[in-house]
């Protein structure tokens, strides 16, 4: 192939419709305030282990939505509770408990 | 010659033997559900002279007269005290009487007649007796007829209670079911059944200024009647027999349970579990009381005092409803007023914890990054010998002006000082605990106790009460001393390393529950605040400070459950219009903030702004 000097990067399309929502939808009755969410970045610009590597509660929240259970739980795991999110968020969202959630009803080993 | 037995006396016998079997099996089960360890240190206090006197001392202090409650509210230690104390010595004083005064002492009866009859004799002695005219049986009679008017003085109070609380200074009383209502008014009608079937004899029996002249005289007119009062010393027996044979089962199981606690806590133990050993003698021991719904800030919401310390210990004890008992674990504040306030002392909050470190979470942290992170690039210039290291904490860095304020009292202070987490910080853990993941923190508290150590320094101050409990209470670090810096400011205020200013303007302090309520630093802020300002006071400080709402350790409340209680306790603390508010917490600090129609500033802040240059 020849270099051009740039390369087309790899889609980042997800098709909705292959995506297994069920979890998220347990998650969203035990915490309706996840959709509150406008990832505003308040929580990632005061995390104290984003400090340190890439958490980030906002892309949590989106990666989950759109099914990349995966990526996410990598973040979640390596989250410190401090509760920064919480106290900081402009929509009042209890984002302590959601990640206490995430660790209750994902499973590592699916997908 | 009077009967020596009666049949009315067995359903007190059997009660009371039932009761009796009920209590020592359940103790013998507590010590057999203690860890290994908590036993023998169990057993072996109760054989160490020193801990054997204090077990004396609370016993006659905590669970006869209440001390406790007493201090807080009079009226209420004088019920209790009335009810118990009255009890106890109608017992003791029963028991001198019938060894001096029995018609059974001369007689020759098989052993177990001896046994059964030593049971039930002081209880009904004055059914059995016959007045007998020595100075002795006056002085007995008299003694027994006083105490019976003080139990009776704490139950008329125990009823206003129940009809009035805001009479005896209650705003809400537990509610109970109808098991306990039973229980209840056959514990009140006990006394006043025992003074009628005692007055309604005192023509043979004798009695004294109560049960023979106000008693039979007056309100019998002087007549006796056989049957009437044959029928109310029945009714005198079926009544304790109702009422012994439901305690296990309710509330009132505390009057055996307490006397256990205490020797439990005088050997030092804990709660390691939240169903078992020690947690089970607590939670027995819970007399339902309620003084601890007034105080919970969570009650500030009216629909949420269901979540205070009495109905969570309740849920326990009655073994099912598992999602009330989470959902009252996680909903907690944790802000400890409950325990200060609690007559027992009971530590629900060590028990809401132990419940928490059952949570099963799938996914487990993973701190791997943080074995990364190098500490090496820090000057290490500095002489060790007086180096103090400051540990800012996450906290402090979401209101850098607390961090600002103290690198500038550092410096004014000519102090040879290290600022550890500049570059952003690792959690302390505490938060992590919190949630119950209480190993996974470890990980947190090993690389920063690696941080402190490798500093050198021989003092540690913090900015954040969170990091100073898990620091004082979790953390390895020996030979490092560990400060706030409301006590590290105070002492270089005092060693007068610092000056500062003082003028006129009113400031109220806003106590932390870590600080205040955990370690009881509660001299050192107000301290600093006097060589400032002057210092206004709040409705409630100290011990009974509010919660400012921002609590990590609830992990459910929801924000607006929270804005609640942080209006409430702004409401409490500008009671007396100060113009600004100090704390000594960044997280009291930002939740005030939100809310607070005045300045809020921290302790280190209001220092900064008011130091003299030399």
């Amino acid at each position: 192939m020849i270099d051009f000097g740039f390369s087309i990067s790899k889609s980042s399309h997800i098709q909705m419709d292959d995506v297994d929502l069920k979890t998220f939808k347990k998650l969203e009755a035990l915490n309706p305030d996840i959709n509150t969410c406008m990832s505003c970045g308040l929580c990632t610009a005061t995390c104290s282990a984003g400090n340190f590597t890439d958490v980030s509660f906002r892309k949590i929240i989106l990666m989950l939505q759109r099914g990349k259970d995966k990526e996410a739980l990598q973040k979640v795991k390596r989250c410190m509770m401090c509760g920064k999110c919480m106290m900081i968020c402009s929509r009042g969202i209890n984002t302590r408990n959601i990640l206490l959630s995430i660790t209750r009803l994902y499973n590592e080993e699916e997908k | 010659m009077r009967p020596t037995f009666d049949p009315f006396v067995i359903p007190f016998v059997a009660s009371m033997t039932f009761v009796l079997a009920y209590c020592i099996i359940g103790m013998i089960r507590i010590v057999f559900q203690l860890p290994k360890e908590d036993r023998r240190k169990f057993l072996r206090s109760l054989i160490t002279p020193k801990i054997f006197w204090k077990n004396i001392k609370d016993l006659f202090g905590d669970s006869l007269f209440h001390v406790k409650i007493w201090k807080r509210k009079p009226l209420l230690g004088y019920m209790h005290s009335a009810i118990a104390f009255g009890w106890f010595m109608i017992i003791v004083v029963g028991h001198f009487e019938t060894v001096a005064l029995s018609p059974l002492k001369d007689m020759h009866l098989p052993l177990w007649e001896k046994l059964m009859s030593n049971l039930y004799m002081p209880i009904f002695f004055r059914y059995f007796a016959v007045e007998a005219p020595t100075l002795n049986a006056h002085i007995f009679a008299f003694l027994m007829d006083f105490f019976l008017l003080v139990i009776i003085s704490g139950i008329v109070i125990a009823v206003v209670k129940k009809k009035r609380p805001r009479k005896v200074g209650l705003k809400r009383v537990t509610k109970f079911g109808l098991k306990e209502d039973l229980v209840r008014i056959s514990l009140w009608t006990i006394f006043p059944l025992r003074f009628l079937a005692e007055a309604s004899m005192a023509n043979i029996s004798g009695g004294s200024f109560l049960t023979k002249f106000i008693g039979f005289d007056l309100l019998f007119g002087g007549h006796y009647s056989e049957t009437l009062s044959y029928i109310l010393w029945w009714a005198y027996s079926t009544d304790l027999a109702i009422f012994m044979t439901l305690l296990p089962f309710s509330r009132y199981m505390h009057i055996p349970a307490e006397a256990f606690l205490i020797l439990l806590r005088n050997a030092g133990l804990k709660t390691t579990e939240p169903r078992k050993g020690y947690a089970v003698a607590e939670i027995y021991s819970c007399p339902s009381c309620g003084l601890c719904i007034d105080v919970c800030p969570m009650s500030e919401v009216k629909e949420n005092y269901r979540n205070t310390a009495v109905y969570f210990i309740r849920n326990i004890r009655k073994g099912k409803r598992r999602r009330d008992v989470k959902h009252k674990t996680e909903i907690c504040l944790m802000c400890g007023k409950c325990i200060e306030v609690c007559p027992l002392g009971i530590d629900s909050l060590k028990i809401k914890m132990a419940q928490r470190e059952k949570t099963y979470y799938k996914i487990k942290s993973d701190f791997e990054y943080l074995s990364q992170q190098t500490t090496d690039n820090r000057q290490q210039t500095v002489n060790k010998a007086d180096k103090v290291v400051y540990f800012a904490g996450c906290m402090s860095h979401l209101t850098p002006k607390i961090t600002r304020a103290m690198t500038k009292i550092f410096e004014y202070a000519n102090e040879n000082y290290e600022f550890l987490d500049k570059e952003g910080s690792i959690c302390c853990g505490r938060p992590m605990m919190l949630t119950g993941k209480k190993e996974e923190a470890k990980a947190l508290i090993e690389k920063n106790t690696e941080m402190i150590k490798k500093s050198g320094a021989k003092r540690l101050v913090l900015s954040c009460p969170i990091c100073y409990r898990v620091f004082k209470e979790e953390y390895n670090l020996e030979g490092i001393e560990i400060l706030h810096h409301t006590q590290y400011i105070n002492e270089l205020i005092e060693k007068e390393r610092i000056d500062v200013d003082r003028s006129d303007k009113r400031y109220v302090y806003h106590d932390p529950c870590e600080l205040g309520r955990v370690f009881g630093v509660y001299d050192e802020p107000r301290n600093i605040i006097d060589n400032i300002g002057l210092l206004t006071q709040g409705k409630s400080d100290k011990d009974m400070a509010v919660c400012c709402g921002g609590s990590i350790a609830s992990l459910t409340m929801t924000k607006e459950e929270r804005d609640e209680i942080t209006k409430n306790a702004i409401k409490d603390l500008t009671l007396n219009h100060p113009e600004e508010i100090v704390t000594a917490c960044p997280l009291c600090l930002k939740t005030f903030a939100r809310f607070a129609p005045i300045k809020v500033k921290d302790i280190a802040e209001i220092v900064e702004e008011n130091i003299v240059e030399n």
